[in-house]
């Protein structure tokens, strides 16, 4: 029997292969050719993700399984894995300036984004517990590093070690819980797992639980969104744009190919606990980030609300919510890119600004940057026509139809608390007396800024094909 | 006849002149002239094919005409547009006042007059589509985006406390709105689609009609407003631009009596049975209380804006009445209504361009340095009134009639509500219009200028037009509400019959 024929084919791992040998490359290049390269090395970079995006695209349709069962790719992978590579490819253009600095030449930075959307890769891919943990390490230890990138920085190496010593802790319940889960199912694999999982038990739920709590800390779920506003305020800007893109989309999907294909049997279950914490997410993401002046602390405050709504697509259970989540996370995405190109496109006198005061009267200093800004904050308050009101409308609609009305109920009245602040920027840029001039924007800025504003604002004239590119993928999870 | 999309180019024209407005940068005197004459050629654009619309309406069809229908999101959500004789008044209604908007504004608006005009067209756009929507989601689309230019509108353009009263107007109507959000969800799982047509067959159970009731409900009841739930509508109508304030009482206050139209009759009759009283008795408190509280008010602005939450109450009176007259008289009271208290806010705006106060005190006398708007002022002030031989009195009275047969003591207690009128209305008259001009600031008032009568006398034509011959509005409407009565009595009837088979 040779070793294809087993069920260990390499060409689904085509793209992570490329992307891995790639990686390495270019840390060679980096290593033996000093600092200087690391124009060339983010540039290659980005190059390097589109191929892998592309090689991605052109995987066939359908279900394909590999090394035993370990590593899937599905449509549902594949979405997330395109999603994935756009967050992490457009965050390294937007890194360019940062990295343009004679004090911050560090060619590692874009290698170790690489390695991290690797990770992501096989997180998302993960067909059983050790490859998800396999994934979620590679992604987490190379965003640890990448979040005290800014050496000199005390706020910024703060953010990197609180980082990682909270998520050294959750990856340890994460891994005490994949080992009472194996403990009491006697299998690692999904779909091992779902078979065995039929009836709850006191040990299994445990596991569920421990597993649940690591995940709800990759995705900064209310209770453990704790490092977040202190690692996106500490960290770089264009690394914070980095943490609330690209590893976001792979944890959401780990989370629900765990819940949905691990755990069928037992919806209920985790049910109560999904709906518990994306209640609470919601509702910390719209009242703390009323009284924050720090732009990227709110954003962090933000993304936590954010995360909760994308979790009331999932607590449904139903293909409706994994079609749901998917439309949450791509909107989510395009709306987190634009608005933290618009953060890193504020910069006073060659210094970034980034206090919620500064973006004062912008509708007149730069009237474009302050209407895409306006659309964006208006979208992640999910008003129609702007894309976020479809976003919200996905997650909504399932949860409605899986009988969820208390948590559906909740969740639009703290999306109204929610607009509060979105509007209070708005207020800011419109209604207030300018704060004086921005530079001019970067290049690279504004075409991030354009693509992702337009897809905002016109998303509802594209709508139709996204929608059922998202409901194909959710539907082969089931 | 050609098969061009009338109703989508209706529609979408003022978000082209919006973009036109856009492209034709700078900031100087010339490039502010350019973006009015844009706005305003757009605008009566606009109003022309709307009347082509009129033109090929054929009022005898009560069902949906000038249907569009194209692919949008997927299962069973679609762009689906058209009109009926309920919703096209409405349509009218937004072209008509929406040229008087921009003219108003000629003068009034010197900062930043290119975005303002883009935000009025965008406005329009949105208003329209909300009339003419035939699928909830679309429908949502419209009615909720409404609020973005409209925010701007209130909070760049506005008075001193335009900030509180702009998140006022966003957070009041967002509230009410999301929850209809989760009832249209709702309704799109008990359907299977969110077409309004189609849901308007589908039979909805008696408990979700109820709750899909109280969503919709919270939502119209904000945007109507109904009391308690009024208090947005004065801060908002206050800080307002004139020409915001005209869109305001003109047009957006009508997205909730249409909703009820088209949405709480048809879809939820047994709930909207059930809960006529509790709105005769919200729209009998408004009438007296609101009325009652515009007697105190000393902003000019304010005391119309209570008397238009007044007036609303007679709406949807008549329009929970659920007789022939009662809806009817709904749909013309809404257009009256349109015209009189838009033309009311114009009156204000022109003398508050002049003295930049809108306090009754500041004022009287004016008869005798401005004959010309003490004509026009009191032509309106009859119509709010409800002085017969005025629009006014037509929508009163007949939802008063249409009412009376279902509920005595509703439109017992609403009738005080015209005699309140008549006391606030004139008060508000006299002291600014009669008395002698002692107040030196007054002393070099300016009557009314070309442009200033170029928006008010068309006003005048139709409320004296429509008081005496109120026929085209009625006729227009006459199918589609008797077939909307018919099936909502229908349906009470058959709930009847079935308890009393029990």
């Amino acid at each position: 029997m040779s070793f294809e024929t087993a069920g260990y084919q390499l060409a689904p791992v085509l793209p992570e292969l490329v992307l891995a040998v790639g990686a390495m490359a270019l840390l060679m290049l980096g290593a033996y050719r000093g600092q200087e390269t690391t124009r060339t090395v983010t540039s290659l970079s980005v190059v390097l993700l589109i191929v892998v995006g592309a090689l991605v695209y052109m995987q066939p349709a359908g279900k394909q399984v590999t090394f035993g069962g370990s590593f899937i790719v599905d449509d549902f992978a594949r979405f997330m894995k395109i999603l994935a590579l756009i967050g992490s490819a457009v965050t390294l253009v937007l890194s360019t300036e940062f990295l343009s600095d004679p004090s911050r030449r560090i060619f590692e930075y874009s290698i170790l984004v690489l390695l991290s959307t690797l990770g992501m890769m096989v997180l998302i891919s993960a067909g059983d517990l050790i490859s998800l943990y396999l994934g979620l390490e590679l992604m987490s230890l190379a965003l640890y590093v990448v979040a005290a990138s800014n050496r000199d920085n005390a706020k910024s190496t703060e953010a990197g070690l609180k980082y990682f010593v909270l998520g050294a802790l959750s990856s340890g319940m994460l891994l005490y819980g994949s080992s009472l889960v194996y403990g009491f199912t006697g299998t690692v694999s999904f779909t091992g797992i779902a078979a065995t999982a039929t009836v709850s038990n006191v040990g299994l739920l445990f596991g569920l639980v421990f597993l649940l709590v690591g995940l709800c800390f990759k995705v900064s779920a209310v209770p453990f969104h704790m490092w977040t506003p202190d690692v996106y305020e500490g960290a770089p800007t264009p690394v914070t744009a980095f943490f609330a893109s690209a590893p976001k989309v792979a944890a959401l999907a780990v989370f629900t190919r765990v819940t949905l294909t691990a755990f069928p049997g037992i919806v209920s279950q985790w049910q109560q606990i999904l709906v518990f914490v994306s209640i609470a997410s919601m509702a910390l993401g719209s009242f703390a980030a009323i009284g924050q002046s720090n732009i990227k602390r709110l954003m962090a405050y933000s993304s936590i609300g954010h995360m909760g709504f994308a979790l009331v697509g999932l607590a449904s259970g139903t293909v409706e919510g994994a079609q749901g989540v998917l439309m949450y996370i791509v909107i989510y995405v395009a709306m987190t890119l634009g608005s933290f190109s618009i953060i890193l496109a504020m910069r006073r006198n060659g210094q970034a600004v980034e206090q919620i005061s500064d973006f004062a009267g912008l509708s007149r200093t730069n009237p474009l940057l302050a209407f895409m800004f306006a659309m964006l904050l208006f979208s992640l308050a999910g008003i129609p026509p702007l894309a976020g009101f479809f976003a919200k409308w996905y997650v909504f609609v399932a949860a409605i139809k899986a009988n969820l009305f208390t948590l559906a109920v909740i969740g639009v009245l703290t999306s109204v608390v929610g607009a509060y602040y979105y509007l209070a920027i708005v207020k800011t840029m419109y209604f207030d007396e300018p704060a004086g001039q921005v530079d001019p924007v970067r290049i690279e800025v504004r075409t991030v800024l354009a693509v992702a504003g337009l897809f905002n604002i016109l998303f509802a004239l594209f709508a139709g094909p996204v929608v059922s590119v998202a409901s194909a993928a959710a539907k082969s999870l089931f | 006849m050609t098969t061009w999309p009338i109703l989508s180019v209706t529609t979408f024209l003022p978000l082209v002149g919006a973009l036109i407005v856009y492209l034709s940068r700078g900031d100087d005197e010339a490039s502010r002239r350019n973006s009015r004459w844009i706005a305003l050629w757009t605008t009566l654009i606009t109003f022309a094919v709307s009347v082509i619309l009129v033109m090929r309406f054929d009022p005898s069809n009560p069902d949906f005409q000038f249907v569009e229908k194209a692919n949008w999101l997927a299962t069973g959500i679609t762009y689906h547009m058209g009109v009926d004789g309920i919703s096209l008044p409405l349509v009218i209604l937004t072209t008509a006042v929406m040229p008087f908007c921009i003219i108003a504004s000629w003068k009034a608006i010197t900062s930043r007059v290119r975005e303002y005009m883009m935000a009025f067209l965008i406005l329009e756009t949105l208003m329209i589509g909300t009339f003419s929507a035939l699928d909830l989601v679309l429908f949502y689309l419209f009615f909720e985006g409404g609020l973005i230019p409209m925010f701007l509108i209130i909070g760049v353009w506005g008075g001193p406390r335009r900030v509180y009263a702009s998140f006022k107007f966003f957070l009041y109507t967002l509230l009410g709105s999301v929850l209809m959000l989760l009832a249209i969800m709702a309704l799109y799982w008990n359907g299977g689609t969110t077409d309004i047509p189609t849901l308007m067959h589908t039979a909805v159970p008696r408990s979700l009609q109820t709750w899909a009731w109280l969503a919709f409900f919270a939502s119209f009841a904000v945007k109507m407003p109904m009391w308690p739930v009024h208090t947005w509508l004065p801060d908002a109508h206050v800080e307002a631009p004139t020409a915001g304030s005209v869109v305001l009482a003109a047009i957006l206050l009508k997205m909730g009596g249409y909703g009820f139209l088209r949405f709480s009759l048809p879809m939820f009759p047994l709930a909207s049975h059930d809960f006529a009283p509790l709105v005769f008795t919200l729209s009998a408190i408004a009438i007296i209380y609101t009325s009652l509280v515009a007697l105190m008010q000393e902003d000019m602005k304010k005391l119309i804006a209570y008397s238009s939450v007044a007036h609303m109450g007679f709406v949807t009176m008549g329009i929970f009445a659920g007789t022939m007259q009662g809806v009817a008289g709904g749909v013309f009271q809404m257009i009256s209504h349109g015209i009189v208290s838009g033309a009311l806010f114009l009156c204000v705006g022109i003398v508050y361009d002049r003295l930049h106060t809108r306090e009754i005190a500041a004022y009287g006398g004016l008869v005798n340095r401005m004959p010309l708007y003490a004509m026009t002022f009191m032509v309106f002030t009859m119509a709010n009134v409800g002085l017969p031989g005025t629009s006014g009195f037509v929508g009163e009275f007949m939802t008063l009639l249409g009412t009376f047969k279902v509920s005595i003591p509703t439109a017992f207690f609403a009738s005080f509500g015209v005699i309140l009128s008549a006391a606030y209305a004139l008060w508000l008259y006299r002291k600014v219009v009669f008395g002698a001009l002692v107040k030196p600031s007054l002393m070099s008032m300016k009557d009314l200028t070309f442009r200033e009568c170029l928006t008010l006398f068309p006003m005048i034509a139709l409320t004296i037009l429509f008081g005496v011959y109120p026929k085209p509005v009625l006729d227009m409407s006459a199918a589609s509400v008797q077939q909307l009565v018919n099936n909502y009595n229908t349906a009470v009837t058959a709930m009847k019959a079935a308890a009393l088979l029990q």
